[in-house]
């Protein structure tokens, strides 16, 4: 069993150095992680290679789900075609992003969990959340989600829309803000891994759960709009940084909305994770 | 014979342990599903008429029978389980038992599929209910024994194509991009993502050339008397065929494997 205050100490660096001090620090923590993860990419080049295809297959397929819904009608509610062509961009540059940065740290933790490894990381002189969250960078990630941002670009051209610099940057802010609610909510199914110790098939119900960031949010009605704005945002994390490019915001109060949902999920995430720790209690030795 | 209804036994007992697993799975399965029929109930209201023969209750349906089918015959873990036996030498104790790799994979599939569709039927029915004025009752009780004889037909398949993605363990390190594309074709032209009939002609013809929609949107067509009659027969054929092909390559790609097979340590 490992005692509470092992926690905080691990938490807080015992020099107590300033806030800017700190930083540098993890800055520097952060450089190392992101060197370690390159050099062992660049061990298996074709396996990241063929991870690169396998993205984009799968970005591929969902454009040609698109096209086909198309074939038989020219809106899906208020959406058109290249609109959602858009939506499917942007929601691919996300989850490629956070795929980046996030997701295999994510799904690793319960992992962590079972066999017990976890101890290690929270003797580290280090935050153990910031450790766990981003120790690999799988950095096929960033090329991937440049295929989603290009998919953008074409669809603007497409509709004939010419974003200027203020929308522009919006939009980067809301897709951070997106990458945000990507990783807390999957960081909250993970640390579910501290009660159940088995964690299987956790990133096929990622999937699952944002396959309907990608799906135009005119096509929920009554209950499951609701759901899906205000209890798991789904419907906010694309949809609304399409729409700030696009000018087509029914108003400025969807900006509002999903940052308040951003912060909501982080908070509950950061809960989940104290309930979590406390749970813990190692395993075998 | 009693060897394996043994191991289905076992595989059934050790799947148990998942079943809340099973449950979450089943339950986040079904989100992109509400997100289709949503999305078709939306293409509905903006327009009249039908999308290639389907009524809005059809394509509701349609989606509705794709969940069952795909909770009783679809692989999960399966291929990976193989996978990790042959990387890590799991596999040398069956080489000197009188068990076929093959056969006891076959069973273990069953017991999980069985565990699965016990845990899932909660779930599913609940959906299915939410959904019930838009299922259709198959138009025959032939087309219904036609239906289940493909079912069965599908389940096979589905296990075989996995089983021979999964035997790409003998000569690479890793599986997992090419599990991935695997379920990414199956996913496209198997029809799970929507009826192959909707495509244009000459690309649902195209796609009937593979064994894909076998899987998926064979099964359902013959449920809702969308295909009956010689088309029927000749469907239930070709389903037999590809089980039989895939079988054959799966025995010659073993054979072949076993080959380059090595056990590091013991």
């Amino acid at each position: 069993m490992l005692n509470q205050s092992i926690f905080r100490s691990a938490a807080a660096d015992p020099r107590s150095p300033s806030a800017f001090a700190t930083c540098g620090r993890y800055a520097g923590i952060y450089v190392a992680l992101w060197r370690n993860s390159l050099v062992r990419e660049m061990g298996f080049q074709a396996n990241f290679l063929f991870w690169l295809f396998v993205e984009l297959l799968w970005f591929a397929l969902q454009l040609g789900f698109n096209s086909v819904i198309y074939l038989h009608t020219d809106s899906i509610g208020t959406w058109t075609k290249w609109e959602v062509v858009m939506l499917i961009g942007a929601s691919h540059f996300i989850q490629q992003l956070f795929q980046a940065l996030f997701l295999v740290n994510c799904a690793q933790l319960s992992e962590l969990v079972h066999t017990g490894r976890m101890d290690f990381m929270l003797l580290l002189p280090v935050n153990t959340r910031f450790l766990v969250s981003v120790r690999h960078v799988d950095l096929g990630g960033f090329f991937s989600a440049a295929s989603g941002l290009a998919v953008v670009g074409y669809a603007a051209h497409q509709l004939n829309v010419s974003p200027s610099l203020a929308q522009m940057l919006a939009f980067a802010a809301l897709c951070v803000a997106a990458i945000v609610v990507h990783y807390s909510l999957m960081f909250f199914m993970a640390t579910i891994s501290f009660w159940t110790v088995r964690a299987q098939g956790l990133v096929m119900a990622y999937y699952n759960l944002f396959s309907i960031a990608r799906i135009p949010d005119a096509a929920f009605r009554s209950t499951l709009r609701v759901i899906f704005t205000l209890a798991i945002p789904m419907l906010l994390v694309a949809s609304v940084p399409v729409k700030v490019l696009v000018d087509r915001l029914d108003s400025p109060w969807e900006i509002i909305l999903m940052l308040a949902m951003t912060l909501m999920c982080f908070l509950v995430s950061v809960l989940m994770w104290q309930l979590a720790l406390r749970r813990y209690s190692s395993a075998s030795s | 014979m009693s060897i394996y209804w043994q191991i289905l036994n076992i595989g059934i007992q050790n799947t148990l342990v998942y079943r809340v697993n099973f449950l979450a799975r089943a339950l986040f399965n079904l989100v992109p599903l509400v997100a289709f029929i949503a999305m078709w109930r939306a293409i509905y209201a903006g327009k009249t008429g039908d999308v290639s023969g389907y009524s809005l209750t059809a394509m509701i349906s349609y989606y509705l029978l794709v969940t069952i089918v795909e909770a009783m015959t679809s692989v999960t873990e399966d291929d990976w389980q193989i996978a990790a036996d042959i990387k890590d030498g799991h596999l040398s104790q069956f080489l000197t038992r009188p068990i076929d790799y093959l056969h006891y994979r076959f069973c273990l599939f069953c017991s999980g599929r069985s565990v699965y569709t016990v845990a899932a039927a909660a779930p599913v029915a609940l959906f299915v209910f939410m959904q019930r004025e838009h299922l259709v009752a198959p138009p025959s009780g032939t087309a219904f024994g036609c239906f289940l004889l493909s079912l069965a037909l599908s389940a096979v398949l589905q296990f075989l194509l996995s089983y021979l993605v999964a035997m790409l363990a003998f000569w690479v390190l890793e599986i997992s991009t090419f599990a991935f594309i695997l379920l990414a074709f199956e996913r496209l032209a198997s029809g799970q993502m929507f009826p192959l009939d909707i495509l244009p002609q000459w690309l649902s013809q195209a796609v009937m050339w593979t064994p894909f929609p076998y899987a998926v949107y064979f099964p359902v067509s013959v449920y809702m008397g969308k295909t009956t009659g010689i088309a029927l027969a000749q469907g239930l054929g070709i389903q037999l065929f590809w089980v039989v092909a895939t079988y054959a390559l799966a025995r010659l790609v073993w054979s072949r494997g076993l080959k380059s097979y090595t056990v590091v340590g013991g």
